[in-house]
C-alpha cells in the first residue's frame, strides 16, 4: 500500500460489514423476513439473501435486514415486512428473489410501495 | 455479503471457559445447515463482561448470549440463525424485559461506559487487518504523515491532556516533547506491555482484541519524535496477545503500513516484540529497557531519563499499552473532543479490571470522574450474597485501599493519590466485610517481597521485615509497639528505595493502617480477627445446646480433632484443629461457630 486512497478503498469495502455489528440506532427502516419452517419451505432463505445482497450492492444505509418467526399466514409465505419509522407497516407476500429486488428498488430507494405484492391487494381481491 | 455476524469472544477469559470449542462447534453447525455463505463467525477480543463468559453476540439483532455451552450451539443455529427465533433462555438475563429485548447498550454494565481504548475490542476480528481498517484503522497514521508536522502531532497530544495510563499519570505530550528535543542519530519508541499488577488485564485485552491500534499509535509516536524502530515489551505469560501481535505486525508489513516509506512518504518505521519472563520490576521503565537490551531486568537511578538516554543509550519514548490505544482516536477526533470527556485535570477515560467480591467481574472503561459507587454498584452490579462493601483496592501492590466512606469521590489521578492510593494500571479489587485488611496488606506485601529485584537494600530487606511484622500480627504475636514500627519502616522504604516498586510497596500497608487501624488494633490487643480470616486468631467451637450428636462433623474432620458419641454433644480438640472449617460447613444444626 503506497497511498491513502488504497487505505480508503479497503475501508469502504469493510465498513458496511463492521457497521452491521453496531446496534444501529440510526436505522430508520427494518426489513423483516418471516423465517419459520413454513417460510423457509416456501423459499424465504433466497429472499433474505437477495434482500441483504441488494442492500449491500446498492450501498443503502440506515436499513437493517433481519428475520422473525412465523407471522401466522403460512399460505402467503415467503412474507417480508417493511417497517419504516413513523409509517404503517407494509407486508409483502409470496416473495421471491426478483420481487425482493424490486422492493429494494421501488420501495426502499424510491419510496413507492409495490402495491401488487402487498397483502392488502390479495385481501381485496 | 453476510446477512448476519456471530461474534464470539476469543479473549483469555472466554478462551479458558471454552470459547475455542464453541467457535468450532458453531462453524460446524453453520456449515451443516448450509448457512456458511450467509452467516459470518468472527472471533473477537474481550467484551468486558468476563463473569458471564463465554460470550456470543448475534448481529443485526444484537442478541447477547452469555455462558454459552457447546451443547447450546445446535439450538442457537437452528432457532436463531436459521429461523430467526432468538433463544431467550440463553440471553443475558438483564436484556430480557417484559417489554421485549433490551439493547446491550442499555444494560447497567454498558450504559455508563465510554469506550475509547476498548473501542474495537469485542467488535472486530483482531487477526484481520482489513477489519481494523474498516473501523477507521490506520487513518490517523495517514493523516499525520500527510498533513501534520511532528510538532503538530505533539501539540495535539499535549493539548488533549492525555496522561500516562500505566499508573503514574505523567502528561504524555510532555514525554513526547522531551523525546523529540533530544537530538540523536537513532531513537526508539517502546511499548510497556509488561502488565504485572495482580488482577489487572486491560493491556492484555487491548492487545488481544485490537493489536493494530498499538502498532498504529507507535508509528505515530515514531513520526512525532523522529524514531524508526519500536519495541513492544510483553510478558510471555500472554500467549494469545503475543500471537495476535505477531500476526498484526506481519499483516501491517505486508500492507506497507510498517516498513519503509509508509504511504509513500519519507517516514519508515518498524516494530518488533521482546518477551519478558514476567518479573514485576520490568514494568519499571529503566528495568524494562535493560531487559530489552538483554541485560538483567534491574532499575537504575534517574536521571538520565529514558527520553535522554534510554534503550541502547539512545533517546527513547516509553508508553503503556492503554495510553497508546487512545492516540489514534485523539488524532482523528481532536484534542477538544478528548478534553470534553472526563475531568479537567484527568481528561479521557480509564479502563478498570473489576475483580474480587463483585458480581460483574470484567473489564470496564469509564470516563474519568465517575464515582467509585457508580463503578461498583451500577456497572459492577454490587457485592454478591448481600454482603456489605468494605473497601476497594486500586493500583495493585503499589496502590492502597479506598474505604466505604470515600465511595462518592470521583475517580481521577489526583483524587486517588490524595486518598493514599493510586490509579496504577487500573486493577480494582472489591472487598466485603469478610475480608481482613491486615491479611490483604500481607497478601500484597508478599507479592512485592517476591518481586523485589534485590538491587537496593530498603526494598529488598525492608519489605521482607515488613512482611514478617505483618505475619507476626496475623498470628496473634503482635504488640501495639509493632504498629508504630511498621509505620516508621514504611516511610523509610518509601523514601529510600531506588525505583517505583520499593517506593510504593508500603502503600497497601499504610492505607489499611490509615483507614482500618481498629482492625490492626483488634489483632494486637484482643488477639481477634474481626473478619474471621486469620486462622491463628480464631477457633471453631461446638455449642452444646445445639449439637444433636449426629457425628457428621467428626466424620468430615480431616485430622480427627472432633470426638463424641452418637447422640451426645461433640467437642473439638483445639490442639489438633487445623481450622479448615469443614465441620462448620457440614453441620446441619448451625451448632459450630467461629470465634
Amino acid at each position: 500500500m503506497k497511498s491513502l486512497d488504497e487505505l480508503k478503498a479497503i475501508r469502504e469495502k469493510m465498513q458496511s460489514q463492521i457497521d452491521l455489528r453496531s446496534e444501529n440506532e440510526h436505522a430508520s427502516t427494518r426489513i423483516v423476513v418471516g423465517m419459520a419452517t413454513c417460510g423457509i419451505a416456501a423459499g424465504a432463505r433466497t429472499v433474505l439473501k437477495a434482500l441483504s445482497d441488494s442492500i449491500h450492492e446498492k450501498k443503502i444505509e440506515n436499513v437493517i435486514v433481519t428475520q422473525t418467526g412465523c407471522i401466522g399466514l403460512c399460505q402467503y409465505e415467503p412474507i417480508v415486512e417493511v417497517i419504516e419509522a413513523g409509517k404503517d407497516k407494509v407486508t409483502y407476500i409470496n416473495m421471491d428473489e426478483k420481487k425482493a429486488q424490486e422492493i429494494i428498488e421501488q420501495h426502499i430507494i424510491r419510496g413507492q410501495i409495490v402495491n401488487e405484492y402487498t397483502i392488502n391487494s390479495k385481501m381485496s381481491e | 455479503m453476510y446477512r448476519s455476524h456471530v461474534l464470539v469472544c476469543g479473549g483469555t477469559g472466554c478462551t479458558s471457559s471454552g470459547s475455542v470449542q464453541i467457535l468450532k462447534a458453531l462453524q460446524d453447525e453453520i456449515d451443516k445447515n448450509g448457512l456458511s455463505s450467509e452467516v459470518q463467525v468472527v472471533k473477537t477480543g474481550c467484551f468486558g463482561l468476563c463473569a458471564l463468559g463465554p460470550i456470543m453476540i448475534v448481529y443485526p439483532e444484537g442478541s447477547f448470549y452469555s455462558m454459552v455451552k457447546v451443547e447450546d450451539i445446535p439450538e442457537i443455529v437452528s432457532e436463531h440463525l436459521l429461523k430467526g427465533r432468538i433463544v431467550k433462555r440463553l440471553l443475558y438475563t438483564e436484556t430480557v424485559t417484559e417489554e421485549g429485548i433490551k439493547s446491550l447498550n442499555d444494560t447497567s454494565f454498558y450504559k455508563k461506559q465510554h469506550r475509547i481504548a476498548l473501542k474495537n475490542c469485542g467488535v472486530i476480528n483482531p487477526e484481520c487487518i482489513d477489519e481494523y481498517i474498516g473501523s477507521c484503522g490506520y487513518e490517523a497514521l495517514g493523516k499525520v504523515l500527510t498533513e501534520y508536522t511532528p510538532d503538530d502531532v505533539i501539540k495535539v497530544i499535549t493539548d488533549s491532556g492525555l496522561r500516562g495510563r500505566g499508573g503514574g499519570g505523567f502528561p504524555t505530550g510532555i514525554k513526547w516533547k522531551l523525546a523529540k528535543q533530544n537530538e540523536a542519530d537513532k531513537k526508539y519508541v517502546c511499548c510497556n506491555a509488561d502488565e504485572g499488577d495482580p488482577g489487572a488485564f486491560m493491556d492484555r485485552s487491548i492487545l488481544e482484541g485490537d493489536p493494530h491500534v498499538i502498532l498504529e499509535a507507535m508509528a505515530i509516536a515514531g513520526y512525532a519524535i523522529g524514531a524508526d524502530m519500536g519495541y513492544i515489551y510483553i510478558r510471555a505469560e500472554y500467549p494469545i496477545a503475543v500471537k495476535r501481535l505477531e500476526i498484526a505486525i506481519k499483516q501491517a508489513r505486508e500492507y506497507g503500513l510498517l516498513g519503509k516509506n509508509i504511504f509513500g512518504t519519507d517516514f519508515s518505521f518498524d516494530v518488533d516484540i521482546r518477551l519478558g519472563a514476567g518479573a514485576f520490576v520490568c514494568g519499571e521503565e529503566t528495568a524494562l529497557l535493560s531487559s530489552i537490551e538483554g541485560r538483567r531486568g534491574e532499575p537504575r537511578p534517574r536521571p538520565p531519563f529514558p527520553a535522554q538516554k534510554g534503550l541502547f543509550g539512545k533517546p527513547t519514548l516509553l508508553n503503556n499499552v492503554e495510553t497508546y490505544a487512545n492516540i489514534p482516536q485523539i488524532i482523528l477526533n481532536g484534542a477538544d473532543w478528548f478534553k470534553s470527556i472526563g475531568t479537567e485535570k484527568s481528561p479521557g477515560t480509564k479502563v478498570f479490571a473489576l475483580g474480587g467480591n463483585i458480581n460483574n467481574t470484567g473489564l470496564v472503561e469509564i470516563p474519568m470522574g465517575t464515582s467509585m459507587r457508580t463503578v461498583i454498584e451500577e456497572i459492577g452490579g454490587g457485592i454478591p450474597n448481600g454482603k456489605k462493601f468494605k473497601a476497594a483496592q486500586t493500583g495493585g501492590p503499589s496502590g492502597g485501599c479506598i474505604p466505604a466512606e470515600h465511595f462518592d469521590v470521583p475517580i481521577d489521578y489526583d483524587n486517588l493519590i490524595s486518598l493514599g492510593s493510586m490509579m496504577g494500571s487500573g486493577g480494582l479489587i472489591v472487598m466485603d466485610e469478610d475480608n481482613c485488611m491486615v491479611d490483604i496488606a500481607k497478601f500484597f506485601l508478599e507479592f512485592t517481597v517476591d518481586e523485589s529485584c534485590g538491587k537496593c537494600t530498603p526494598c529488598r530487606i525492608g519489605t521482607k521485615r515488613l512482611y514478617e511484622m505483618l505475619e507476626k500480627i496475623t498470628e496473634g504475636q503482635g504488640t501495639v509497639e509493632d504498629l508504630n514500627k511498621i509505620e516508621e519502616l514504611c516511610y523509610y522504604i518509601k523514601e529510600n528505595s531506588l525505583c517505583g516498586l520499593g517506593q510504593t510497596a508500603p502503600n497497601p500497608v499504610l492505607s489499611t493502617l490509615k483507614y482500618f487501624r481498629d482492625e490492626y488494633v483488634a489483632h494486637v490487643t484482643e488477639k481477634k480477627c474481626p473478619a474471621g480470616v486469620c486462622k491463628s486468631l480464631l477457633s471453631y467451637v461446638i455449642i452444646a445446646d445445639a449439637c444433636k450428636g449426629c457425628t457428621a462433623c467428626a466424620r468430615v474432620c480431616p485430622v480427627g480433632a472432633i470426638t463424641g458419641k452418637v447422640k451426645e454433644v461433640h467437642t473439638i480438640d483445639q490442639s489438633k484443629c487445623i481450622k479448615c472449617g469443614a465441620c462448620m460447613e457440614k453441620c446441619r444444626f448451625a451448632a459450630i461457630i467461629k470465634e
